[in-house]
């Protein structure tokens, strides 16, 4: 006969195990990203704590570097939170997706859930539940593997950012290679390259005529808008073809 | 910024990162959004990252004008062909920072 308790012992262990090899990626990738926000941030004149704090406040990759570049120049705390809001916004797409994996789950630990939603650990847990033998369990432990390695890895970087001097090896490029390999792997179809297109030069221009850093709102809002409209006209000559 | 302040701007930035990825879990669990809605949103992440990427390769921090000729630039064509090739996001950021300290260091 087997006892019902180490029964669920071992299965959440194995939960457990299976989470975490999952966000094994994850955990490495954030590693040298990490350290470099963390150097960057040392640089800027911020302590280990602080940026340790902002971590485990935010887990937000890309936020924190754009963040600690506005602080880098000076721009008040307002347009800051509202440059977080923006950046921040496509995790609303990412959390209503992975909503529909988790109608069982209760409000409390969906809130537990909901801080971890980020685009790496979003990208790992919708593949492993579209392919099935996923759950709850096994996705926050995903979330919280990966949120470790973030906030481990910028507080090193903030300690051994006294020693690096600025620039070196290329840590000033972390970011815009984050938004390369981001960008890259999310054209998977004509309308997202046409998208990020039309974004990418209108961004170019509007950051050259508009103050501060409204042009990553104005562009995006506008090309996804273009996008939308230009997809369902398509669709309305589509079918005006059939008939 | 004194240490309060950077506080309150922690506990603003944290919010307004947190509440998004909050609401579409507690409040559409089940639910469905209506399709244009969710064509936008799927578009939203292609089109912030290049709003995010394009200014930092081709528009010049010192003068704010265009330059096409930045090494911001030049790295990023390889960057982007390793991102295509290999789809590990670690190993794009590694490159990336070496290509360009290499470019830097050349330019």
């Amino acid at each position: 006969m087997t006892d019902p308790q180490l029964d669920k012992k071992q299965s959440i262990r194995q939960e457990i195990s299976q989470g975490a090899a999952a966000a094994w990626p994850v955990f490495l990738g954030y590693i040298p990203l990490g350290l470099a926000c963390g150097v960057i941030a040392r640089n800027i004149g911020l302590e280990p704590w602080q940026i340790g704090l902002m971590s485990v406040l935010l887990f937000a990759g890309s936020a924190q570097f754009i963040a600690v570049s506005m602080l880098a120049a000076g721009a008040n705390p307002a347009s800051i939170i509202i440059t977080t809001f923006a950046v921040n916004l496509r995790h609303f797409l990412m959390s209503s997706s992975l909503s529909v994996y988790l109608g069982k789950v209760s409000k409390k630990l969906l809130s537990l859930f909901a801080y971890g939603v980020t685009d790496e650990t979003f990208a790992v847990n919708l593949i492993k539940f579209r392919e099935g033998r996923w759950n709850f369990t096994k996705a926050l432990v995903v979330n919280h593997v990966s949120n470790f390695s973030w906030v481990a890895s910028t507080i090193v970087g903030g300690y051994a950012g006294e020693f690096i001097p600025e620039g070196a090896f290329g840590i000033d490029y972390a970011l815009v290679a984050m938004f390369i390999g981001l960008l890259v792997m999310q054209l998977r179809g004509r309308k997202y390259i046409l998208t990020a297109l039309c974004s990418g030069i209108m961004a170019v221009f509007f950051s050259i005529v508009l103050p501060g850093n409204l042009y990553i709102i104005v562009s995006s809002m506008l090309a996804a808008t273009g996008g939308v409209v230009i997809l369902k006209k398509i669709r309305q000559v589509a079918r005006n073809e059939r008939v | 910024m004194n240490g309060f302040e950077y506080l309150l701007l922690l506990l603003g930035m944290s919010l307004v990162t947190y509440i998004p990825r909050l609401i579409p879990l507690v409040a559409l669990s089940g639910r469905r959004l209506p399709d244009w809605l969710i064509e936008w949103l799927d578009l939203i992440p292609v089109a912030i990252l290049a709003a995010l990427l394009f200014p930092l390769l081709v528009v010049s921090d010192e003068t704010g004008r265009l330059d096409l000729l930045r090494p911001e630039l030049i790295a990023a064509v390889p960057t982007a062909i390793i991102a295509l090739k290999l789809k590990s996001l670690s190993v794009t950021v590694i490159a990336g920072m070496l290509l360009f300290w290499v470019t830097s260091l050349l330019f």
